[in-house]
């Protein structure tokens, strides 16, 4: 029962985990909440879900489709919204994000309806029985492309020039600039690589609960920006990791307390962190800038 | 005065608001050359600076660097034709470790772009291998080949001095701008950054100019120093001629003196 309960809070965490990734990018390189991170991971589901249904698209070609539209379409938000107030307070941006996450949801509303859509399920559901737990084939699948996924970007932040240029940004972007980094070519980069892994996100959790439906980013994006917070928001390790603790208790504190509190155990989770560590459980003090 | 300048500013004003920060400056650093700037608190000289690499747009005035106009590039078109500096209060990526710090200089020097990055083309190996190779030249160069793991922050500070020097050069530069490199430093650690301030004329032919106030180092090697008081040039010549120019001694010392 325990060890299975942790499969399922480890499938559902790597998800969080994801959602996580974008808005902790986003926050390192700007400083900005990006509230619209949410529709975005909606917009990936639905995305999936026509080329799948209506464009007959095979899946694994779709799941990739559906992150470069959500890439683009993080582009565009960053661009219409949050560029133009670059100079003016974080709270101008903030409300920015916020609104666009109203105008995102409402279009999703107004052209597909309010009604859930079912995702077809892309492979034959099948079950795999162990000794500790039984995993199902798209459980499989999420665990696989999300760790796939988290790795791919680690080595990418890690070892290649543009993720050193990324780093470089998030510390400090003047001395970035005078490097010969073009820091809004770095912030769109940091858009499309974040909202792509929200959509992937998307895509998975509608093969997983079969459903999809324009408010749906809404809790999720939530919790992924709580899953930020927990490991440190900035901090890419600690969204990863902060992802799958979330995931982990929620699933926990629904098995042994009640399902009816799950997101109750995982904002309690986000208050405890905060109350003994504000800066989240991998997060440094801010340094003050000179 | 040599015959050909690297960087020419005609008639240069930059104002904050009301303030008058710089008011009409006519200044030329010939190819090669060593020149210090040199002033009083306030006079103006990092503002010049920050004019060179873009940070700020001159409110009048022209700044030609290696025939090309250059007021109203921004800080990153600037870097790939040419100009580097260094900071005052030094600005190394602290978590990044010095290696790395060195590599992000040559960022604008690679070509590699996204999808090499990703593909782990063979020409993005060479390349990265190839800036990996320099990065240590640099960094024996400044004598800090021995810490290029260690991350930034933890360095000494006449290291990251040094560091932020080595992270400079490897931007390639024709033209290096130093602020208050030896701020901080004892006399043996001032030294050798004489030292290798020449030999980072001698051996890369890098132009350089200094901001500083340590008038040994000024005096030792520049071969040129111009003077900045409140916004305004008020002399310019060789070290000796400075040295003994009545309007400078009277910018330091005050009227009495």
């Amino acid at each position: 029962m325990f060890i299975q309960q942790l499969m399922n809070g480890l499938v559902l965490g790597s998800t969080y985990a994801l959602i996580a990734l974008g808005y902790t990018m986003v926050y390192g390189i700007i400083e900005l909440i990006n509230f619209a991170h949410g529709e975005i991971y909606m917009f990936g589901a639905f995305a999936g879900l026509i080329l799948v249904t209506v464009l007959k698209v095979p899946f694994f070609l779709a799941f990739f489709l559906a992150m470069a539209l959500a890439s683009l379409l993080g582009i565009t938000v960053e661009y219409l919204a949050y560029r133009p107030l670059r100079r003016s307070t974080r709270l101008a941006a903030l409300i920015s994000a916020i609104g666009a996450s109203i105008f995102l949801q409402n279009l999703a509303l107004w052209r597909m309806g309010a009604q859930p859509y079912t995702f077809p399920s892309p492979f034959e559901p099948k079950v795999y029985q162990t000794a500790f737990f039984t995993i199902s084939r798209v459980e499989i699948i999420i665990l696989l492309f999300s760790f796939l996924l988290m790795i791919g970007l680690s080595l990418f932040i890690q070892k290649t020039k543009i993720g050193k240029a990324m780093r470089a940004t998030a510390q400090d972007k003047d001395t970035a600039s005078l490097m010969g980094i073009n820091i809004n070519k770095i912030i769109t980069i940091t858009f499309a690589i974040g909202s792509a892994l929200g959509a992937a996100a998307g895509v998975m959790v509608g093969i997983y609960f079969r459903t999809v439906t324009p408010s749906m980013g809404l809790m999720p994006g939530l919790k992924g920006f709580v899953a930020a917070v927990l490991g440190g928001i900035g901090n890419i390790p600690g969204a990863m990791m902060g992802g799958i603790l979330l995931g982990i208790t929620e699933v926990m504190g629904a098995a042994y307390i009640s399902s009816q509190y799950r997101d109750a155990v995982a904002f309690a989770l986000l208050i405890m962190v905060l109350l003994l560590k504000p800066t989240g459980l991998l997060g440094r003090p801010t340094q003050e800038k000179v | 005065m040599p015959p050909e300048s690297i960087l020419t500013a005609a008639g240069i004003c930059h104002s904050f608001g009301g303030l008058m920060a710089l008011e009409d400056i006519d200044f030329r650093i010939g190819r090669k050359e060593i020149v210090s700037l040199i002033g009083p608190n306030g006079a103006g000289k990092t503002t010049m600076f920050n004019l060179f690499t873009g940070h700020y747009n001159p409110t009048r005035g022209e700044i030609y660097f290696n025939n090309r106009k250059i007021n109203g590039l921004k800080p990153y078109q600037i870097t790939p034709i040419g100009i580097a500096r260094t900071f005052q209060n030094i600005r190394l990526f602290g978590q990044m470790s010095v290696l790395e710090n060195v590599l992000i200089g040559q960022h604008c020097r690679t070509r590699t772009g996204l999808f090499g990055a990703i593909l782990r083309t063979p020409g993005c190996k060479k390349e990265e291998a190839r800036a990996r190779e320099l990065a240590l030249e640099m960094l024996s160069f400044v004598r800090l080949e021995e810490k290029k793991d260690e991350k930034a922050c933890n360095l000494a500070y006449g290291e990251q001095r040094r560091l932020e020097i080595a992270r400079a050069l490897a931007t390639d530069p024709l033209l290096l701008l130093l602020d208050e490199p030896a701020a901080g430093m004892n006399p043996q650690e001032t030294i050798s950054l004489m030292e290798l301030v020449r030999q980072i004329r001698d051996q890369m032919g890098i132009t350089i100019l200094l901001i500083e106030h340590d008038m040994k180092v000024v005096m030792g090697i520049s071969e040129r120093v111009a003077v900045l008081n409140y916004g305004k040039k008020i002399a310019e010549g060789t070290p000796r001629e400075v040295q003994n120019n009545e309007e400078v001694i009277r910018a330091y010392l005050g009227d009495s003196a």
